[in-house]
């Protein structure tokens, strides 16, 4: 294991070997959504490219053919049902699908240019660029500070007294600052589950990464949590390229700039959310987002 | 995309609420257009009991809006619909307004019979033949536009939206006649004026069924037509065939 992956949370490790993948193998890949072609906008400034990817979990193919664009300092939302993939295409982006033996991608992620994929890619560097945050809060079981500084030393030499600014700037950030900077040596677990999930998040951008991944980031908190949450990705965005996953179709519509609905390993359409969610191309996306059945 | 449907969400109460609302839009259409065949009627004939029917029977129509806008409220509170569904709702907020204010002016209409009726006097009818036929023309274009509506077809709101340019010329001539009335006569003013006003509001009607035509394609297509010509419009809807 390097370093980098020593910063996962081992909730994650042990919680979720195959993510929704047993609802998924259930499923036939293949003539899902007809052998039509996905109805895929181009963003105006690209950060990510993502062409001709594809997913296997052992011999099950997860993903099909997905090619879209990830727009630059922009809310990226993935919808779609249980076991449609879009957990499967954020774990592609940071790779952190190699934890696990047979399973494999096949295609192009380019991360400016550079392919995410290539086995020649740096993972400590790949993952320092691309934080991630998970469903379920996922403290270290140490202090505050600890959480925030544990992953900055893996990567850089601070000072004390700039260690201690950094960790200011990501709380404050993430919008916890105020509701911490009195505690910072208390245990990061007893903090309630929207401040533990803000904590996950500063802990993800104090390596200040360029691209956050947030895979169900607010599913498992109260409104008022998830109001916060939402709040704070709002205003990361001015910084960074945020790619989310969710199953609440109205948080996708309230944070992102742009939508992509998936349906059984399949991209069908990607596009501003507005478009999703008021005139979208595709019969399967209006079936989805009106919840109709198709 | 396949023609749109209200039904088939896997709420049945969804879909119970959307088709009553619906259902709610076309009652209201049917009383405005009962409202506006008395009140032309009543203009026509000079009819003062039936014009006193329809300024009574408007607060129908009004209660009929309100009871719409709160079921749209609910509706969006408790389902925040989205895309078609969303589209629907936002065409009937808009539709029941423009139905609203078409009722009023069948009232309106219906109020110029009663003053004309009192004013009394010697009576030109040729105004009140041109009135009748351009109200013809705006009865039928109602009916067809919550025809549109009702059958969700973007075509045919098309068709009634190219229909107003007739309303037009005929409110038009109207005009020129009642200017040379009042020019050779002008005892005859106070009763011409009235007859303008109600040839107005007729027009007003016209353009108001033209707006529910523009809701109808947006409703269908997702497509925003207003303050556009008619030939985007017909682009627009040819497109969406085309897909």
């Amino acid at each position: 294991m390097t370093s980098k992956e020593g910063t996962l949370p081992f909730q994650f490790m042990a919680d979720s070997g195959t993510p929704s993948s047993a609802a998924a193998a259930a499923l036939p890949p293949a003539q899902v959504g007809g052998q039509e072609t996905a109805s895929v906008v181009e963003v105006a400034n690209p950060k990510m490219a993502i062409e001709e990817l594809n997913f296997f979990y052992g011999k099950y193919r997860a993903l099909e053919s997905i090619n879209m664009q990830v727009a630059e300092k922009r809310v990226t939302a993935f919808i779609g049902p249980s076991g449609c993939g879009k957990s499967t295409v954020l774990r592609c982006f940071n790779r952190i699908f190699e934890l696990y033996p047979d399973q494999r991608a096949t295609g192009k992620i380019l991360l400016d240019g550079a392919n995410v994929l290539d086995k020649r890619q740096d993972l400590n560097m790949l993952r320092a660029k691309i934080g991630m945050v998970f469903q379920k809060p996922t403290p270290f079981p140490m202090s505050i500070y600890d959480n925030i500084t544990f992953g900055i030393r893996l990567y850089e030499r601070l000072s004390r007294s700039e260690m201690a600014d950094r960790v200011e700037w990501a709380l404050t950030k993430a919008a916890l600052w105020n509701e911490v900077k009195d505690k910072l040596k208390q245990g990061g677990g007893r903090l309630s589950g929207g401040q533990q999930q803000r904590l996950c998040i500063a802990r993800a951008i104090a390596v200040k990464p360029e691209v956050l991944l947030l895979d169900e980031p607010a599913s498992a908190l109260d409104p008022i949590s998830t109001a916060h949450i939402e709040e704070l990705i709002d205003e990361l965005k001015s910084d960074y390229t945020i790619v989310i996953v969710t199953h609440n179709m109205q948080q996708a519509a309230r944070v992102s700039d742009y939508t992509a609905f998936m349906y059984l390993g399949r991209l069908i359409e990607f596009d501003y959310t507005n478009t999703i969610f008021t005139n979208p191309r595709r019969k399967e996306t209006e079936d989805y987002i009106t919840g109709r059945y198709g | 995309m396949d023609k749109i449907s209200i039904g088939h969400h896997i709420s049945h109460q969804f879909n119970v609420a959307l088709e009553d609302v619906r259902n709610r839009v076309l009652a209201m259409g049917g009383l405005v257009e009962q409202q506006l065949a008395d009140a032309i009627r009543a203009l026509a004939l000079g009819d003062t009991h039936l014009a006193e029917n329809v300024i009574t029977g408007d607060y129908k129509i009004n209660a009929a809006e309100v009871a719409i806008d709160d079921e749209c409220v609910q509706i969006l509170a408790r389902r925040q619909p989205a895309a078609s569904d969303l589209r629907l709702i936002i065409a009937i907020i808009k539709t029941i307004t423009d139905l609203e204010r078409i009722g009023d002016e069948a009232e309106r209409i219906a109020r110029m019979t009663i003053n004309l009726a009192k004013a009394g006097g010697s009576d030109n009818r040729a105004p009140y033949y041109h009135i009748e036929r351009l109200g013809d023309q705006v009865k039928h274009m109602l009916h067809d536009a919550l025809d549109a509506f009702a059958r969700m077809d973007a075509e045919a709101a098309v068709a009634v939206w190219r229909e107003d340019r007739k309303a037009d010329q005929e409110y038009g001539d109207i005009t020129r006649q009642l200017i040379t009335l009042m020019m050779a006569d002008s005892q005859a003013i106070p009763k011409a004026l009235d007859i303008l006003w109600s040839a107005r509001a007729l027009e007003r009607i016209g353009d108001r069924s033209r707006n529910i035509c523009e809701y109808v394609i947006y409703l269908v297509h997702g497509k925003d037509v207003r303050h556009t010509s008619i030939e985007h419009m017909e682009k627009e809807v040819l497109d969406q065939r085309g897909n």
